[in-house]
């Protein structure tokens, strides 16, 4: 069972349950669960998405796009069934948030899912999760048939009249169905290939519905946000950044960990105090903020706020709010080529700048990792990585480039010293060699 | 399509298995949404997603073979050919690569004495260089089916090994 941690300057908000056994319905109810249902019940969907919208959440997936006016494109009519779907394919190198929530409060995302479902007036929610989470998704069964022993979900719930059903999902290994278009060409039982959009799923979704996509930790976050009201939710945070996040620190760190921490935190004092700093007393290089996919800070470019508008000015994201930290010890050269080998495995191939640009990148990083790299081949890369950007139906494509150009910029120095300390082969070589030539 | 269209009377699955896939496909607006889980969960019984359960699959879907192929393909837990009776999964990506992952999937090798994707001739372990699995922060972490070991050392995965060397002895 992966290590729970603790640190002071914790604001457990959705994490307020981990460890007291909420998996289980009747210790979930004990604490508080299903009342903010109840209340949102009660209130009406107007007012739960201006609770929403008030909190200032915004999307922990990565994108960061305001939850309240996502709820709020749905249109209020349609022909077509509307649905909730739930983004727990979590796949982000660094990031393993929605993993404890699924372990610890399983019924937070259940609770979420269905006053999303109230919000957008969708009577059906889906919980997808990673097909490496299996011990998870049975604990999510097992929640969700508790639900339906309680009459929590089915007809008539708590006698209201409102009616929900939900289910979790498994999926069977794949990064890029984290992208919302992918995950709904998945759950549909095809190969994880993005649509384009327009339409957007808010209009046309699963099964061609209007449909509300939201991360795990975002869903999670909704019973609290009622049940504490928007606006004192959003007090926790920085301004346009409301609440607080699940930072799941990693690397070179003595307290590796999933901390909750308000937005807008200071990413120095989150690796020195809250993680403990580096270990064996050594300094810190670097700081990959939100994810494999957010472009590297240098360290003397951390003393900033953790939320997504400073991570914006600061060049790079807040992303999944997966902190990654290097020490001196690490050689960018070998990080900047495991990064690009995972969008290279991943890429899904339907879009040709990413599928030709990971692949290329990835074979001069090899190329230039065994030590036969040129000046010319850092200048190739990043020229090729520059112009795979916004150029792909989904954004697996920036999401390769965009770290890439990082290394790129920020280290273009240890490159070139890594060049200098591998006096390499030969000048040029033949890629093939013609048997008998 | 009806159900009785897709009812298989001679099927491959145990009957818990079947029973389950039966009350699978009625559970999404499209019954082909039961496809993946379903898929994974004949690999889990059967070992692989061979030949026979690509037929029965897709005749319970109501789609061609080829399209269950092409799903197939696109998703790295599914396999068409066996695997070890305990498939390690070493993650060697960022947050495990600063955490010894690169040096667990070399001790793996040499410990199993195979490759990467390869299987040790007693059939009990098959090892495979993974992506992220998102244990991060208790990294190295390995899989081995679907059971995560987090924080590992060298030493605590040998004791993994045993583990499992004893319960493939039991069965």
């Amino acid at each position: 069972m992966p290590e729970l941690v603790s640190h002071p300057e914790e604001v457990k908000v959705i994490s307020r349950r981990w460890g007291q056994g909420a998996a289980d319905i009747d210790k979930y109810i004990e604490l508080g669960g299903y009342a903010a249902l109840r209340k949102c019940i009660e209130q009406g969907p107007e007012w739960v998405i201006n609770e929403m919208k008030t909190s200032g959440l915004r999307g922990r997936g990565g994108a960061g796009f305001p939850t309240g006016m996502k709820w709020s494109f749905v249109p209020k009519q349609s022909e077509k069934p509307k649905y909730v779907l739930v983004n727990g394919d979590e796949s982000e190198p660094g990031t393993c948030k929605d993993h404890l929530i699924f372990l610890h409060d399983p019924h937070s995302v259940i609770e979420g899912t269905m006053i999303a479902g109230l919000a957008i007036g969708a009577k059906v929610g889906f919980i997808y999760l990673r097909g490496e989470y299996r011990y998870l998704i049975e604990i999510m069964e097992r929640a969700l048939a508790q639900c339906y022993e309680r009459g929590i979900l089915g007809k008539n719930i708590f006698g209201t009249g409102f009616d929900f059903d939900a289910l979790s999902h498994t999926g069977a290994g794949a990064y890029e169905v984290g992208e919302e278009s992918a995950l709904m060409e998945s759950l549909e039982g095809k190969r994880g290939v993005p649509r384009i959009k327009p339409p957007f799923p808010a209009v046309v979704g699963l099964y061609g519905g209007p449909t509300v996509i939201n991360n795990a930790e975002t869903i999670a976050s909704v019973p609290f946000i009622i049940e504490m009201g928007g606006a004192a939710y959003a007090k926790l945070g920085t301004e346009r950044n409301g609440g607080t996040r699940l930072f799941g620190i990693s690397g070179k760190v003595n307290r590796p960990g999933v901390y909750e921490l308000p937005m807008g935190y200071n990413l120095k004092k989150m690796i020195y105090e809250v993680a403990g700093g580096i270990p064996n007393g050594k300094a810190l290089k670097a700081v990959v903020p939100g994810g494999a996919s957010c472009p590297i800070l240098r360290a003397d470019e951390i003393d900033v706020g953790m939320d997504f508008d400073q991570m914006g000015k600061a060049g790079t994201m807040l992303g999944s709010a997966g902190v990654v930290v290097l020490d001196e010890t690490v050689s960018i050269v070998e990080f900047a080529l495991r990064t690009i080998k995972f969008y290279q495995h991943e890429s899904c191939g339907w879009c040709i700048p990413c599928r030709e640009g990971t692949d290329w990148l990835k074979k001069t990083m090899t190329r230039f990792y065994e030590g036969y790299g040129t000046t010319k081949d850092i200048d190739n890369m990043r020229y090729l990585a520059e112009n795979m950007l916004g150029r792909t139906f989904c954004p697996l494509g920036d999401a390769a480039a965009m770290p890439m150009i990082g290394f790129f910029k920020k280290f273009r120095d240890e490159f070139e010293e890594y060049i200098r300390a591998n006096p390499s082969a030969p000048e040029s070589q033949a890629l093939v060699e013609l048997v008998g030539a | 399509m009806s159900p009785e269209m897709n009812s298989v009377p001679n099927t491959i699955f145990s009957p818990e298995l079947a029973a389950r896939f039966d009350k699978l496909v009625t559970l999404y607006p499209a019954r082909r949404s039961a496809l993946i889980p379903m898929l994974l969960y004949a690999q889990d019984e059967v070992g692989a997603v061979n030949d026979a359960v690509i037929a029965e699959i897709a005749q319970r879907i109501g789609i061609t073979e080829l399209d269950v192929r092409n799903v197939i393909s696109y998703y790295s837990l599914l396999h068409t050919k066996p695997h070890g009776k305990f498939h390690v999964q070493v993650c060697t990506n960022i947050s495990c690569m600063l955490r010894g992952g690169n040096e667990m999937l070399a001790h793996c090798k040499e410990k199993l004495g195979i490759g990467n994707k390869e299987t040790t001739p007693d059939g009990i372990f098959s090892l495979e260089e993974v992506e992220c699995i998102g244990a991060c922060c208790w990294a190295p972490a390995v899989q081995v089916n679907y059971d995560f070991h987090d924080n590992l050392t060298t030493e605590k995965m040998d004791a993994v090994f045993e583990n499992y060397r004893q319960k493939a002895g039991k069965s």
